[in-house]
C-alpha cells in the first residue's frame, strides 16, 4: 500500500543577501543557503538530509518549520502551502509541524517545569483544560519511557539522554504529522545514543510520525532513515532509498563521504577517496556542477554546465555528469 | 605499515587523580595503569566523564588547580618520574617530550594573536637562545609539515582567517613544533566535517611515520580507534576495564562494557533490526559503589560483582579485562 504524502518541498530556494555598509547598505553577493531542492516525505516515514557543515541542512528545516520565509518554491504540509497559512490553519500548522534539537542542555528551558516543557505546543495551540493537559502529559512521559512523578522536576534534574525524552515527549504532545529532528543523538554520550534512536524508531511506529531527520553520520542515517538525500553546498546532488544508497552510491561526493565515515571494525577498509580542499564559500559558489574543484572524477564540461537532477535507477536519483 | 614500533617510552603506574570540591572527592582517575611504546598509538575510549581527558591532563601534569590533584601514582616518561618533577622543570618537558592536541581548535587558539606569535610562544621556550628570525623559521617549518599551504603568508594571519580544519592544522602544528615523542590528541577531530577528519586522521599517521613519535588518541568513537589505534583501553568511571591489541578489542571483547558499546554502535556497512542498547547511567564518580563500576547495568552481574571489584585477568596476548566472570572461565580451563 502506497503511503500517502504529509511534507513535499517543491523548488525551495532561499538566499540570503550579503550586504555592505552601515547607513548606506548595498547588496555584494547572495548566500545561496538552499538553491533550488525537491524532496516529500511520506507518513510514518523518515527522510534525512545529509552533508556538512554549510551545505543547507539546517536552513531547509528552518524553512519548512516556518522560521525563514523561502526566496522561491513552496513546502506543503498536507497538500496546503505552508507560507501562505492565517488564523486558524496556521494555528493547525503548529500543531502538526515539531522539532527535536541537537543539544538538549540548551534546548530546554531551565526555569520551566517538565510538565509545562511537555505542555507547552498544546496549551498555546488548542487551550484545553487542566486535567486533560495532565492527562495528556502522563500519557506521553509513558509513551518516551519517563515516570509521571517527574513531571514536577526541573529539566536540570535529568541526563542528557533523559532531556532528549522530555523534548521527544514535548513535541509529540500535540499529534503532530511531522517532527524535525536536527542532529537528535550527536550530543549524548555513546551508550545511550542506541536507547535514543531505538525510542525515535518505537515512537514513528507508534504515532505514526514522519520525520525530517537532519544529521552528519552516515551510520546513525542508515539505522533510522528511510530515504536519504545527501545536500552539498545548497543543492540535493544525490536522493535514494536508504538501502540502495548504502549499496550503491553514485555521486562521487556521495563517494568520498562513504569513504571518509570511519570504519567499524580494523580489518574494514573503505576505499580512500581523501577529498582535497574544503567546502567552496557559498557566497561565490563554483560555476557548473559545485562539487568540481574537488572531484576526482571532474571533466570539462563539469565546470561549464550544471548537471541535471536524473533519475538513474527507480527512485534513486542523482544530479552528475557521468551518469 | 612501514611504522617501527619500538621499546616502552611511557608507563603510567597506579595513577590516582582527584577533585576535591566543596561537596565530595571525585576520584576522576582511579588506579589507571598503562605503557605506551614508541612510534605505538594508543586509543583511550569511553564517554564523557570516564576520566580519559583527566587521564591525559595527568601526563602533562596540567590537571586544574585548585582542587584536582594527582595523589598517588607514577608517570614514568624515558625512564623519569614526571611526578618529581618541579613546575620549571615540566614547562620544559611539555612541548619538547610530551604535548598535546587540544578537542575544539576554536577556543584553543587566541584570537588576538597572529597564528605565528602562538607558534613561536611555545618554540621560544625550547629554543630562547635563537633570534626571532630563527625562530620564525621553525614555525613555518612546523606549518609546512602539517601541510598548510603557503605556510610564509600564513604565520601572520589571525585564527578568525582560517577555516576549522586549517585551524585544528594550526593547533597540530604547535604540539608537533618542538618534536616532541608523545602526542596526546584530546577527540581532535570531533568539532571538523567528516570529510576534514578524513584528511586529519591521514595528516596525523603521515606526521607518524616521518617523525617515529608515540600518540595516545582519547575519543568516544570506536571508528577512529578501528581507523588508527594499535592498541586500545577502554575506560569506565575512572578505572580501565580493559586493554589490549586492537583486532582482539574488536574480535574478542571480553569486558560486559566493551561488548555492549560495541554492539550498541550502528554500522555503516549494515543495518541490524534492532540497536542493542545499555540501560541506565554511569554511576556518579563522588560515590562509586564498592564493586564492579558497571555492575549496576551490566546483564551479568550477580553478588560477587556488587562486593568487590574484580582483579585482571589475562583473556590473551596482551589482552587484560577486569570482570569476574573471566574468574570462571580461568578456573575451568
Amino acid at each position: 500500500m502506497e503511503k500517502s504524502v504529509i511534507l513535499r518541498v517543491d523548488h525551495l530556494k532561499k538566499h540570503f543577501a550579503v550586504t555592505k555598509g552601515l547607513l548606506i547598505m548595498k547588496v555584494i553577493g547572495w548566500v545561496k543557503a538552499v538553491d533550488d531542492i525537491s524532496f516529500s516525505i511520506r507518513q510514518g516515514e523518515t527522510l534525512a538530509l545529509v552533508g556538512e557543515s554549510g551545505c543547507g541542512k539546517t536552513t531547509t528545516a528552518k524553512v519548512i518549520l516556518r522560521l525563514e520565509k523561502p526566496t522561491a518554491g513552496q513546502v506543503f504540509i498536507d497538500g496546503k502551502d505552508v507560507h501562505t497559512l492565517e488564523g486558524n490553519d496556521l494555528r493547525e500548522y503548529r500543531t502538526m509541524v515539531q522539532a527535536v534539537f541537537q543539544d538538549p542542555w540548551s534546548s530546554l528551558c531551565p526555569r520551566m517545569r517538565v510538565r509545562e516543557i511537555v505542555a507547552e505546543p498544546l496549551v498555546i495551540n488548542r487551550r484545553p483544560s487542566r486535567p486533560e493537559v495532565d492527562a495528556r502529559v502522563e500519557e506521553m512521559l509513558a509513551a518516551v519511557g519517563l515516570r509521571s512523578q517527574q513531571a514536577n522536576l526541573y529539566p536540570h534534574e535529568f541526563s542528557g539522554g533523559q532531556r532528549q525524552r522530555i523534548a521527544m515527549a514535548s513535541a509529540l504532545i500535540s499529534d503532530p504529522k511531522v517532527i524535525v529532528l536536527d542532529e537528535p543523538v550527536s550530543a549524548l554520550d555513546v551508550s545511550i545514543r542506541a536507547q535514543i534512536m531505538n525510542l525515535l524508531v518505537d515512537l514513528q511506529q507508534q504515532f505514526q510520525v514522519s520525520y525530517l531527520l537532519i544529521a552528519h553520520h552516515l551510520a546513525t542515517t542508515r539505522y533510522m532513515a528511510h530515504e536519504v538525500a545527501v545536500m552539498y553546498l545548497g543543492k540535493i546532488v544525490e536522493r535514494a532509498e536508504t538501502e540502495e544508497l548504502y549499496k550503491n552510491p553514485l555521486h562521487p561526493y556521495t563517494k568520498a563521504l562513504f569513504s571518509a565515515a570511519l570504519p567499524s571494525h580494523p580489518d574494514i577498509n573503505h576505499e580512500e577517496i581523501i577529498l582535497a580542499g574544503e567546502v567552496p564559500s557559498p557566497i561565490n559558489p563554483p560555476a557548473g556542477c559545485h562539487f568540481h574543484p574537488r572531484c576526482p572524477f571532474a571533466m570539462r564540461q563539469c565546470s561549464e554546465v550544471e548537471p541535471e537532477f536524473k533519475e538513474i535507477a527507480p527512485n534513486h536519483l542523482v544530479a552528475c555528469h557521468l551518469y | 605499515m612501514p611504522r617501527q614500533i619500538g621499546d616502552v617510552i611511557l608507563e603510567v603506574h597506579d595513577l590516582h587523580t582527584h577533585i576535591f570540591t566543596r561537596w565530595g572527592v571525585v576520584k576522576a582517575v582511579d588506579g589507571v595503569s598503562f605503557y605506551l611504546r614508541q612510534g605505538e598509538t594508543l586509543g583511550i575510549v569511553g564517554e564523557s566523564g570516564c576520566g580519559k581527558t583527566m587521564t591525559a591532563l595527568s601526563l602533562l601534569r596540567l590537571v586544574p588547580r585548585p582542587g584536582g590533584r594527582i595523589v598517588q601514582g607514577k608517570i614514568m616518561l624515558e625512564g623519569e618520574n614526571l611526578l618529581g618533577k618541579s613546575d620549571n622543570e615540566m614547562r620544559h618537558i611539555r612541548g619538547r617530550r610530551i604535548s598535546m592536541i587540544l578537542q575544539d581548535p576554536q577556543t584553543s587558539l587566541n584570537p588576538v594573536f597572529s597564528i605565528g606569535n602562538q607558534l613561536i610562544e611555545g618554540i621560544r621556550i625550547h629554543h630562547h637562545q635563537e633570534g626571532y628570525q630563527s625562530l620564525v623559521r621553525r614555525a613555518i617549518d612546523a606549518l609546512k609539515q602539517v601541510r598548510v599551504a603557503a605556510p610564509e603568508r600564513r604565520v601572520q594571519d589571525y585564527p578568525h582567517q582560517m577555516s576549522g580544519g586549517m585551524k585544528q592544522r594550526v593547533v597540530g602544528a604547535i604540539s608537533i613544533s618542538c618534536e616532541p615523542r608523545v602526542i596526546i590528541a584530546d577527540e581532535p577531530t570531533t568539532s571538523l566535517d567528516v570529510t576534514i577528519q578524513a584528511q586529519y586522521l591521514r595528516l596525523l599517521r603521515e606526521i607518524q611515520e616521518d617523525t617515529g613519535l608515540s600518540l595516545i588518541f582519547i575519543t568516544h568513537d570506536f571508528g577512529i580507534v578501528a581507523k588508527m589505534c594499535d592498541r586500545v583501553m577502554v575506560m569506565y568511571a575512572g578505572r580501565v576495564v580493559e586493554s589490549g591489541p586492537v583486532r582482539e578489542i574488536f574480535n574478542k571483547p571480553s569486558h560486559p562494557y566493551t561488548q555492549a558499546l560495541l554492539s550498541s554502535v550502528p554500522k555503516l556497512e549494515e543495518r541490524p533490526e534492532r540497536l542493542y542498547s545499555i540501560q541506565g547511567q554511569p554511576p556518579a564518580l563522588w560515590d562509586v559503589p564498592p564493586g564492579c563500576r558497571f555492575a549496576s547495568r551490566c546483564a551479568y552481574a550477580d553478588d560477587r560483582c556488587q562486593q568487590a571489584y574484580p582483579p585482571s585477568f589475562t583473556v590473551g596476548e596482551g589482552h587484560i579485562a577486569d570482570c569476574w566472570r573471566l574468574e570462571d572461565s580461568w578456573k575451568n580451563q
